[in-house]
């Protein structure tokens, strides 16, 4: 169980938003943070602030031991066998473009595949159709199954000899669905191929071990775990991050440079080219803290009330209809939903006035809005800060949009 | 309270709109086409314009989007056709004054258009009741070019 009080450590959830307590349920685009991540950040900088790896002075030595101890929280909080595995990047388009870039040109020949599902953000589609198109491969897509979710016959299928790179979202960031990521690596790597898991929905709401789902890539970002914006992270397993050629060059990087040529750094700095983003590590870790001492196993389970409770309560609204699987157990907290007769966009502008911040358009995810034959849907996504009394203010304005259209048509 | 706001917004001439569209449909022939669309949600148009000796003689539209992209796109349609491509641009200016909340020139005649001031308070939809004007600005000027 997750204690109500929480939503206490959320200062931007205290105020009014045209004339209403503010209902926040946009953490799927980002989520809000507590004020022990934002202290953190803001002692860093009025104490510790300096550039990293090079100070012989005592603010150099801090700012290292505070960027690298985040690092050793990252691997804790995913289970990553070490920190040589744990890359800061901006975040998780940053580290899927990468692993397509350094990776994928190293091992995508002509007439070879990659393999991506239906229901990928944009971040998971288009570095893989970059280097599809560079390199002459065949870029195919796992079907998806009538409620959303993707069954491992389909991947069976799709995955074949040929195949060198398998990327899959884990948890959908519009169905909510969650993706059996680990059975599918597992397939991948039969067939010779590497497994990418695009983490970004995953990392906030559940337990993240990547030995255990033996994943090969696992991209995510912090701001969408209580952390800041600019920091994410790319695991990737020692061997394979050993032989790929960073795709950032410059300070930082380097191990020698010479006139004509130059030498990388050991793992993991080889591919933090600049300035790290050590403010923002800073904050991740305080977030993983924050999360940490919360319990993800709670969070997921407050997640699966949330959507279970959204979706029963929603269900009562005549001509609304939830797209995604109808068993609460399989989703996250992401409830996507159209409402006849309201655009989304109409119906997150009502909803706004009333307190309550949803999405509405095609979420970064125009294929799989193909495959719902849909051009837009609103979506409400639900974090470890809301409670049933934000699914009754949903509830309560969606009906009260729906009397404010019903002239329309 | 909060719908008196969106009534601001929704005015019934729009709701009227985006229930009877003018011009919805596409032109046979002659024609220049348009199609743009709003990447952040996905509203998109698809305008069809016949200009003939400097004056946009005929416009039709099609294109999914919320009732604001939609009521614009009705009204952009009523307001240039059988106006000189000058005139059409010029309502077009006017049209992103009145977006932007600056004063704007009331010398024209602006009918129905007039009722979409309100989206001026609705930043995060400005967007969408620009796009149609886009679109024509797009067309006409093309036009102009062949």
């Amino acid at each position: 169980m997750i204690n109500k009080e929480i939503k206490k450590h959320f200062p931007i959830l205290n105020q009014e938003i045209n004339g209403h307590p503010l209902v926040y349920l946009d953490s799927a685009a980002t989520s809000q943070k507590p004020v022990q991540v934002i202290e953190a950040m803001k002692a860093y900088y009025e104490l510790d602030n300096s550039n990293v790896h090079r100070g012989v002075h005592t603010l150099g030595n801090r700012a290292t031991e505070k960027y690298e101890g985040a690092r050793e929280k990252v691997r804790n909080f995913i289970n990553a066998r070490s920190t040589e595995e744990v890359i800061f990047l901006r975040g998780t388009t940053t580290a899927i473009n990468l692993v397509a870039q350094s990776y994928g040109r190293a091992n995508v020949e002509e007439g070879d595949e990659i393999v991506i599902t239906y229901m990928e953000h944009h971040s998971n589609i288009i570095p893989w159709q970059q280097l599809a198109k560079e390199r002459g491969a065949v870029l195919k897509y796992i079907e998806l199954e009538e409620d959303g979710t993707i069954s491992l016959e389909q991947v069976r299928a799709a995955i074949t000899e040929r195949t060198k790179i398998v990327s899959m979202v884990y948890v959908s960031n519009v169905l909510g669905t969650m993706n059996p990521v680990k059975e599918v690596a597992e397939i991948a790597h039969q067939h010779g191929a590497v497994m990418v898991v695009d983490g970004a929905q995953a990392a906030p709401h559940l337990k993240i071990d990547v030995q255990e789902l033996n994943c090969d890539f696992f991209a995510f970002s912090g701001h969408k775990m209580v952390g800041p914006t600019g920091i994410g992270v790319l695991y990737g397993k020692k061997e394979l991050l050993n032989a790929m050629e960073p795709v950032e060059f410059g300070g930082e990087m380097i191990d020698f440079v010479g006139l004509y040529d130059s030498t990388w750094k050991e793992l993991p700095w080889k591919f933090e080219g600049g300035t790290p983003i050590i403010a923002g590590a800073v904050g991740l870790g305080a977030a993983i803290d924050f999360l940490t001492e919360v319990g993800l196993n709670n969070i997921e389970r407050h997640e699966h009330e949330m959507a279970a409770y959204a979706m029963d309560r929603m269900s009562t609204i005549e001509g609304l209809n939830i797209y995604g699987p109808a068993d609460p157990e399989q989703r996250a907290g992401i409830v996507t939903f159209n409402l006849d007769g309201v655009h989304p966009h109409d119906l997150a502008t009502v909803l706004d006035m009333h307190g309550v911040a949803v999405r509405a358009g095609h979420h970064c995810a125009q294929p799989l809005m193909k495959w719902l034959d849909v051009t837009a849907t609103a979506r409400a996504s639900f974090y470890l800060y809301n409670s049933e009394a934000d699914v009754d203010r949903l509830v309560d304005g969606l009906r009260i949009a729906k009397e404010y259209f019903k002239d329309v048509f | 309270m909060s719908s008196n706001n969106l009534d601001q917004l929704y005015r019934q001439v729009i709701m009227d709109h985006y229930k009877t569209p003018r011009n919805k449909g596409t032109l046979e022939e002659n024609h220049i086409t348009i199609d743009m669309n709003n990447p952040t949600c996905g509203d998109r148009i698809h305008l069809t314009l016949k200009v003939e000796d400097g004056k946009v003689a005929d416009a039709k539209f099609d294109g999914e989007g919320c009732s604001i992209s939609m009521a614009s796109a009705s009204m952009m349609t009523q307001a240039v056709k059988g106006k000189d491509v000058d005139t059409a641009l010029q309502l077009s200016n006017i049209f992103s004054d009145m977006m932007l909340g600056k004063d704007y020139d009331d010398s024209i005649d602006l009918g129905d258009i007039e009722a979409l001031q309100g989206v001026s308070q609705f930043p995060a939809r400005i967007k969408c009741a620009t796009l149609a004007w886009k679109a024509m600005e797009r067309g006409v000027q093309s036009g102009e070019e062949s």
